[in-house]
Parts: C-alpha cells; sequence; structure tokens
C-alpha cells in the first residue's frame, strides 16, 4: 500500500494539439487533447509503499536513526541575520526573534547546504538532459552498464519508476526539482522550528540529491557513449606533465562536460587533437577523459589557481560548480581570455551566443574582450580551439610565470604572519617566505602539496605577495614534469558483479566498502587519500573512489614507481579500486549498495526506500570517506548516505559542516534493533557507531573507518575479520589494542583466531558476556518482523 | 572578579557577542583550574608538533599527570605518543566523542565519577578547537573552558591572547609548574 503523503506519478504526457479539425459532427479549432503519463507495465514488481516520496513521508525513518545518532552541533556562527528582525544572537539557550534557538538554526544551516548541494547537481542533471533530449532524442534509450538489468538503482527506490528512455528521467527530474521548492520553502522565516525535523529535511535533500546525480550520470552514459561498467577503462594521464605545454592548451574547468564534448568533438573531426591540448580541472576533466581517453587530466579543484598562474592554458573554458569565481582576473593576469557556457555563472561576460563564431575568436584572440558567455554548448568547440590557437600565436610561446624573482618579492614580507592566520591549514608559509629571501626554497618547496590553493593568504597578504604563485614556482621544475596514470571513471557497478560479491559483503567475509569521495580540502597533503585507500586495499576491502579524491589517489607512487590504479584491478570485488568518475557517478557508490541489497537479497526494490536503507545500515559494510570535503555537494552527497544507513567519515576541516551525528557506543538502549525472526528487541552493539563523524587525523579516520565497517548481520567469520582490521590497525595508529572490543565481541567465535589470547584476556577484564550481544535477523523495521513470539 | 578583561581587538574568526575573556597571568589560569573540582586537560593531535621551553606538548601534559588531581585525555592518534613515552596516565577519546560526552551533563567521565567543571584545550589546528569550543559554549551552559593555545580562541571562556612564541612559551611553562604541586 502507498504511504498517505507521496506524490503522485508526474501526470503529463502526450500531449496533442490541432489547429483546425473536421468531422461528421462538427467543426472544432483549437483542439487541445492532453493525455495523463503512460508508463508502459512490464515491471511484474509490485509497487512499493513510498514511491515519490514527498518531505514528510520517510520522516519516521529519520527520526529513527537520528535517535540513535544524535546531532552534536559546534556553530560556525552565533548569529542568525536572515531576517530583518535580526541580527539575532542565539548563543547559548537564546531564541531569535522567530522563536528559533541556536539547534534549529544550525540544522537549518545543514538543511541549507543539502539543498544547495541537491539544486546544483539537478541544475546540471536538468540541463544535461535537456540538451541530449534535443540533440540524440527523447526516445534513447537508457544503457548504462553491461551484464547489468537494474539501470537506475535510486531511481527505482525513490521514484517506483523503471526508466527506459531520456524523456522518462524528465519526469524524475519534475519530482525532484519539486521537492526541492519545498526544502527550500521549510528554510524561511516562521516555518520549520524543530532541529530534527530539520535534519529529515537534510537527508531528504541527500536522498534527492542521489537521484538527480542518477540522472545526469545515467544521462550521460547513454548518450555520449561513456564507459559503461568495465571494470578495466583505459589509462588516463593525470597532472601538469599530462600537458605539451608547448601546443595550444584549453583548460576546462567545471563538472559539466558538455561544453568540453564540443571542443573534443571539434578536434576530432578536424584533425586537431595533435596540435591542441585539451585539458580539464575537477570533475569536467573526468567526463571529458570518460568521453576521449585523449583529453588529459590537470587535476583536482585545489589547483585551479596555480595551474592558471603557471601561464600554461592559452584559453580557460569554465561551465558550473567550484570554479573559482575570480577566474576572468586571473586570467586576464596571464593574457588570456575565458569563455564562460552557464547561465549559472555568467562571471558579468557578454552573452554572445548568438554572434558568429568568426566575430567571437577575432575579439576574443585580439583581445577586445577578456571573455564571453556562450550558452549553446555546440557553439563552443570551434570558438575555443580558433581562439587557443590564435592566442598561442599572439603569445609567442611565452608560457611562464609573470612575476618577479622569488627572493626579490620575499624581501618585501614584513613578517606580519597573517598568511598563516588566513591559510586554513595554518601552514608556516611566514617561515618559508623568510627563508625564500636566503634564497632557500625549500621551505616553499614543502608547502606545495599541503596548500590547499584557495588564495586566502593573498588576500590577507598587507603587501599583496603572489604567494600561491611564489610556492608554484619554487615548484616549476619538479611539478611540470609530474604525471601519473589514473584509471578511466568507468560509471556503474555491473549487476553481475553485485551477484559475486553480494554475500561475502552481507556476511562481512568482504570487511567493507569503503567509498573514497569529495574534494580536495585536504588538512595535510593530497597523499593521505592514497595512503587511507591503501591501507585498505591491502586488507581486501572494495575501494571506490570518484571526484578529486579519484584524482589524488593517483597522484602518488611507491618505491617502484607505481601508483594505486597500477597496482590494484578495477573491478568491484575485494581489492579492487573503482574509480566510478566525476561528482555525479557518486550515484553508482550508492547504487552498488542498493543493488546489493535488491540483487542479492532480492529485497524488492520498487518504491521501498525504508526496507533498503534498513537493509544497508544493518549489513552492507560500507563507509563513505570524503577526506577533503568543501562543497554543499559534498554535503548533500553525504547528506544521501546518512538517510540510506552509510556512515560518512570527514576529514577535520568537515567539521566546518558545523553538525556530527554521533552514537554513544556506551549507551545499551540505543542499539537496539527488532529480530525479524521473533519480533523481539535485541542489543547488537554499537555498529555502526555514528553517522557522521570528522576524524582529527588520517590515522584516527583509518581506524575509524575499520570500525564502522562492523553490522549487527556480520557472521562470526565476518565479524571476526572485520575485528581483525580494526584491532590491528588501532595496534598499528594507537600503540594499543582497542579498550571497546566487549561491545563487538559477541561470542567467543568472533574473536580473531590470531588474536584470540590477548581479545579474551581484556574481554575478561571488561566483565564480558558471551550473547550479550545478539545475532538476530537485525531490523529496524517493526513491519518486517515476519513472525512473532 | 574575573581573572581577565575582553578585548575586541584580537584577530579571530569571531563568532558573536559572546567572546572569550584574554588570559591576564599564569596565575590567573592556575588558580582557576585548582578552584574547579574536577579538572580535565585535552591534548591535542599538533601537541607533538609544538615546542615548548622544555620539550613539547606532549612533555607538558606528562608533567601534569604528576598532579592526581589532573585528567588528561589526548585526541587524534596522539596517544601512540604517549605510549611510545612509556607513558600510561594519559586517556585517550576522538575528539569528536569527546566534545559530544562534555555537553552530556550525565556522562560520568573516564573515571565514573561526574561530569568535569573546566576543561583545557591545548594542541590543536586553530579552526578544529574553535568549532569544537563553539558546541561547548552553545551546548554544554555551564562548562568553564580554557585555551592555552598561542591564538585567541573567541569561543572559549577564556583564551590566550596572540603573542610572541616566547611569552606563549614562558607562559604555559609557569601554568604547568603551577599546575603539577599537589594542592
Amino acid at each position: 500500500m502507498i504511504q498517505p503523503g507521496c506524490e503522485q506519478l508526474p501526470d503529463r504526457d502526450l500531449k496533442l494539439k490541432v489547429d483546425e479539425f473536421s468531422s461528421t459532427i462538427g467543426m472544432f479549432k483549437g483542439l487541445e487533447i492532453d493525455v495523463g503519463r503512460i508508463y508502459s507495465e512490464d515491471w511484474d514488481e509490485a509497487m512499493g509503499p513510498t514511491p515519490w516520496p514527498s518531505v514528510g513521508t520517510l520522516r519516521e525513518w529519520d527520526r529513527k536513526l537520528l535517535k540513535r545518532y544524535k546531532p552534536f552541533y559546534m556553530p560556525d556562527c552565533d548569529l542568525c541575520c536572515l531576517c530583518t528582525f535580526g541580527k539575532c544572537d542565539l548563543t547559548g539557550d537564546k531564541r531569535g526573534a522567530c522563536g528559533l534557538n541556536m539547534a534549529a538554526q544550525q540544522s537549518r544551516i545543514v538543511l541549507i547546504a543539502a539543498f544547495i548541494g541537491a539544486s546544483t547537481h539537478t541544475a546540471h542533471a536538468r540541463h544535461m538532459l535537456n540538451h541530449l533530449i534535443e540533440e540524440y532524442g527523447r526516445n534513447t534509450p537508457i544503457e548504462v552498464a553491461v551484464n547489468t538489468g537494474v539501470e537506475a538503482p535510486n531511481i527505482r527506490l525513490v521514484c517506483g519508476i523503471r526508466p527506459k528512455t531520456l524523456k522518462d528521467l524528465k519526469d524524475v527530474l519534475d519530482y525532484v526539482e519539486s521537492q526541492i521548492v519545498q526544502l527550500v520553502a521549510a528554510a524561511h522565516t516562521g516555518q520549520e522550528g524543530d532541529n530534527i525535523d530539520f535534519e529529515s529535511k537534510a537527508f531528504h535533500a541527500g536522498m534527492l540529491d542521489h537521484v538527480a546525480m542518477e540522472v545526469a550520470d545515467i544521462s550521460q552514459i547513454s548518450a555520449l557513449g561513456l564507459p559503461k561498467g568495465e571494470p578495466e577503462t583505459s589509462l588516463a594521464e593525470v597532472g601538469y606533465g599530462a600537458i605539451d605545454s608547448s601546443k595550444p592548451v584549453i583548460m576546462c574547468i567545471g563538472h559539466n562536460v558538455l561544453p568540453s564534448i564540443d571542443i573534443i568533438d571539434y578536434l576530432m573531426n578536424n584533425n586537431l587533437f595533435g596540435q591542441v591540448e585539451v585539458g580539464g580541472l575537477c570533475c569536467t576533466a573526468h567526463d571529458m577523459s570518460r568521453y576521449n581517453e585523449r583529453a588529459k587530466i590537470v587535476g583536482p579543484i585545489s589547483w585551479q589557481l596555480r595551474f592558471i598562474r603557471s601561464g600554461i592554458p592559452d584559453l580557460i573554458v569554465v561551465d558550473e560548480q567550484c570554479i573559482r569565481t575570480d577566474v576572468l582576473q586571473e586570467a586576464k593576469a596571464i593574457g588570456i581570455p575565458v569563455i564562460a557556457t552557464s547561465e549559472k555563472s555568467c562571471l558579468g561576460l557578454p552573452d554572445r551566443t548568438s554572434d558568429s563564431p568568426e566575430r567571437v575568436i577575432e575579439d576574443l584572440s585580439l583581445g577586445k574582450n577578456d571573455g564571453v558567455l556562450i550558452l549553446d554548448p555546440r557553439k563552443v568547440g570551434e570558438v575555443s580551439v580558433k581562439t587557443a590557437m590564435n592566442v598561442w600565436k599572439r603569445r609567442g610561446g611565452k608560457k611562464g610565470f609573470k612575476i618577479k624573482e622569488i627572493e626579490e618579492l620575499a624581501g618585501t614580507c614584513r613578517g606580519c604572519g597573517a598568511c598563516v592566520q588566513a591559510c586554513p591549514n595554518n601552514l608556516p608559509i611566514d617561515v618559508a617566505i623568510k627563508a625564500a629571501r636566503e634564497k632557500n626554497y625549500e621551505p616553499l618547496v614543502s608547502l606545495y602539496d599541503l596548500c590547499v590553493g584557495c588564495g586566502r593568504c593573498e588576500s590577507a597578504c598587507p603587501v599583496d605577495l603572489p604567494i600561491i604563485s611564489m610556492i608554484t614556482k619554487a615548484n616549476e621544475k619538479s611539478t611540470i614534469l609530474e604525471k601519473y596514470p589514473i584509471r578511466v571513471g568507468r560509471g556503474a557497478i555491473q549487476d553481475v558483479e553485485i551477484r559475486e560479491v553480494g554475500q561475502p559483503i552481507v556476511f562481512g567475509e568482504i570487511p567493507g566498502v569503503i567509498a573514497m569521495v569529495g574534494c580536495a580540502n585536504y588538512p595535510a597533503g593530497t597523499g593521505d587519500v592514497a595512503k587511507i585507500s591503501e591501507e585498505f586495499l591491502k586488507r581486501r576491502f572494495i575501494v571506490v573512489a570518484s571526484g578529486c579524491s579519484a584524482m589524488n589517489i593517483a597522484m602518488t607512487r611507491d618505491e617502484d614507481g607505481l601508483n594505486l590504479y597500477q597496482k590494484y584491478p578495477g573491478n568491484f570485488d575485494a581489492g579492487g579500486l573503482v574509480n566510478v568518475g566525476s561528482c555525479v557517478a557518486n550515484s553508482h557508490i550508492t547504487g552498488a549498495a542498493i543493488k546489493i541489497a535488491n540483487i542479492f537479497a532480492k529485497r524488492p526494490l520498487r518504491g521501498n526506500y525504508e526496507e533498503i536503507a534498513d537493509y544497508i545500515l544493518n549489513r552492507v559494510g560500507a563507509v563513505g570517506v570524503a577526506w577533503g570535503a568543501m562543497s554543499q555537494k559534498a554535503a548533500s552527497i553525504a547528506a544521501g548516505c546518512w538517510r540510506l544507513g552509510i556512515p560518512v567519515v570527514v576529514g577535520p576541516h568537515g567539521a566546518k559542516y558545523r553538525r556530527m551525528l554521533l552514537g554513544r557506543k556506551e549507551k545499551e538502549e540505543d542499539w537496539k534493533v527488532y529480530n525479524a525472526r521473533d519480533g523481539k528487541e535485541v542489543y547488537v552493539g554499537p555498529v555502526p557507531e555514528h553517522l557522521f563523524y570528522a576524524a582529527e587525523t588520517q590515522e584516527e579516520a583509518v581506524v575509524m573507518i575499520s570500525k564502522l565497517a562492523m553490522r549487527p548481520n556480520d557472521t562470526n567469520k565476518g565479524r571476526a575479520v572485520k575485528l581483525t582490521h580494526y584491532i590491528d590497525l588501532h595496534q598499528k595508529y594507537y600503540g594499543s589494542t582497542p579498550d571497546d572490543l566487549h561491545l563487538y565481541v559477541r561470542r567467543l567465535q568472533d574473536i580473531p583466531f590470531t588474536m584470540r589470547d590477548e581479545v579474551v584476556k581484556i574481554l575478561q577484564e571488561q566483565n564480558w558476556v558471551e550473547d550479550k550481544i545478539a545475532s538476530p535477523d537485525p531490523t529496524l523495521l517493526d513491519r518486517l518482523v515476519r513472525k512473532r513470539e | 572578579m574575573m581573572p581577565g578583561k575582553m578585548i575586541t581587538g584580537q584577530i579571530a574568526e569571531i563568532p558573536g557577542p559572546q567572546k572569550a575573556l584574554i588570559i591576564q597571568s599564569a596565575e590567573s589560569v592556575a588558580a582557576m583550574v585548582k578552584r574547579a573540582s574536577r579538572p580535565l586537560f585535552v591534548f591535542g593531535s599538533e601537541a607533538q608538533n609544538i615546542t615548548t621551553n622544555d620539550g613539547d606538548l606532549i612533555d607538558a601534559a606528562i608533567k601534569l599527570t604528576e598532579n592526581p588531581k589532573n585528567t588528561i585525555v589526548t585526541t587524534g592518534h596522539t596517544i601512540a605518543e604517549f605510549r611510545r613515552r612509556k607513558v600510561e596516565k594519559v586517556f585517550s577519546m576522538q575528539l569528536m566523542n569527546l566534545g559530544d560526552r562534555l555537553r552530556d551533563p550525565d556522562w560520568g567521565g573516564f573515571d565514573g565519577k561526574g561530569v568535569y567543571d573546566l576543561v583545557v584545550f591545548v594542541g590543536f589546528t586553530y579552526y578544529l578547537e574553535w568549532l569544537v569550543l563553539s558546541g561547548l559554549k552553545n551546548f554544554a551552559i555551564g562548562l568553564k573552558t580554557i585555551s592555552l593555545d598561542r591564538t585567541y580562541q573567541p569561543n572559549a571562556g577564556w583564551s590566550m591572547g596572540l603573542m610572541t612564541e616566547r611569552e606563549w612559551k614562558d607562559t604555559l611553562e609557569k601554568i604547568v609548574s603551577m599546575l603539577v604541586e599537589v594542592a
């Protein structure tokens, strides 16, 4: 039975308009016939209880989660300044003029971040879908992955439909957009007032986000021919050295690949690929390489400033999301133009979409315009390629930094330390500048990998030192050559792979699936994501990667000169390193967890969100890791994981999302589930312990990740495998055996054989009792109890 | 009489109207800690990277353990460094878990004897300490907090002001030496 409150299926599809119609019964003028949405019903799965869920439909499920994982708020601001009653001071137990308290205000900010993120992916998906329908037709079939029947697990789960062609995805986006409007409205002054309800709405935004991301990625996979889930995609190159700077260089920045596709097509159609280099920064680069591996990946989002300052690009093309909003000023400083291609990011540029390419090329090449806005992706290719070639000629091959000598610049430093205060990581910039005065560049060199490239140090500097440029120039000789192989994003996980690994994951014998996602706001350099990944790859976890993390994982080599993509295979199996692709490909990660419940466990998928999320929370040892999470999109991606029962670990900067979702492992009453076999409520121990957690150090994160992979459903063998890793990692990084093993060992068979004596001794000290922790058929949903005693 | 005064010109990310009082002297910190019935010292993951007059912040923490009234906890994976230095009288808890418990009036503490009434933070990255102190300022009403890090932490109850490295090391040395003494 469909729960009350669920949105109805979108009701429009066939529209017939007849200007004039003559029949035996008379003459009709301006006749319009509108027929409701028709889905071909060859899907024999019955509709579940929550298709097209509205804002409140899954509220009870959210509240179950939030009762266990309570928010810990860390306000970034004690004030609310969103209406004219304010500013209102909410410190402590105060309330604002509207009645809101601090907890509600913080959860409101969490919601705002989540719906900004969800909106961003949805807008991306809408642009992508509309364009692809216009270019390839609304009946273009959805073909996502080989050996795969469940083409769109998030859409099937949330919407209860099985999309077959691009036009079916329009309804999905209609639904997502209508829901986001509801969420935005809830954040208005004088609407929602309860922090837990705000949190539930943030979860809703996250769930919608994964649906929207799925729309974006499966539509581009289907229409543009991106890789269809093949494990061993080709190797592309990532890094400065991937770019031949002696040629004209087009630098594409952002996330929406459509303009870049036109550039690649133009190069291909005109046999210019050998003459012009096209590279990307951030997720656009991933999708460019998925489209054509000859496109180069320069690096993650944090490299924007340093790569522009290097002087290597001859033209910058920006699409949307995470682009530096001062890109025009930066480009101007090195004498190159910018082409903006999205209505969401016009940058103040003149709209030249309708002008002839020749005129635009001339104006950009001669510097009459610093940049232009071209909103039709199919007009970007020719303008970009010809402009880059002209600018390259005009520059006469004179690329490189346009700054004075480092020691000369360093000589003007006042030593005030404002740069260090402004730096998100408090890097010792002042010390490095001081050393540079004496021509000792080593400290500057060492900052390169630690710098997140935000440029706040430059803004703070009272003498306007170009600190990012100085750091980059000090590293010029080494960085200019750096390039690494990266396995091109493969997209979805195949159904056949899920069939192979479903059982060992659910029983715990594959100890977990670790998803390395998100941005590049790292606390201690790019190497951490590779270290975390390898720690788990060596232990035969499945590691999935996307976005900037997938790029940075490539940028660490071992003593044999190999990186992780060269050492580990790309299949979704124990010890596999799976690059799914760009941000929107994150939907395949949640999709894989959903498919485990559906394909392996045969749980019905269609409009059946709660049951699938309950299954994942209790059985699938998946953990999301966003070590450098920066954006609102990262927040909404995480929120989609939380509602689905997947814990997320972020780096210390992730604490700036100002709210954690933390379990209290010592409170037994928080860790009870129903045993679906007999309906009894039983204690299962604190697994997984947290839903959203910021680690202070990479070492802390590794230990916590291994612990969060435990689930109530683990078999004895599976729990023993997981405990082996938890204990071993704890000993490695904390220098001791964990003191909370009595909460995770259910019976003696759970204890790793090689650690038995030591663990038993610890358990005895903790007055551990065998079978106090139950091993039920676990569920939080009373309705899933099969038999009651 | 408050052992500090509000200084509005400190360089910091200011959260709102309620800001930390500046610690005026080592003696005032020592007095506050001695007045507390259950003080807790929290040493962050930067502790081993921050040098003091006679070692690093780990050494300072080890000295503080000499006074049984002081409870010392370290966050991140810093406990490993204490273990390497053969120190057992230090607890370990991850910062988020600790912040979550410090706001809970029913938390029994590391010894099961109840909540702490004063918490002293040192050895953290600026922003992370800022955020956790914000959480405590707003949701652990009544809990007194002190930051001994070198930069002004506006969300603490009391904080060091911005000072030179030399001044900070001297002040810290005095504070530690006074708190080692058993009352």
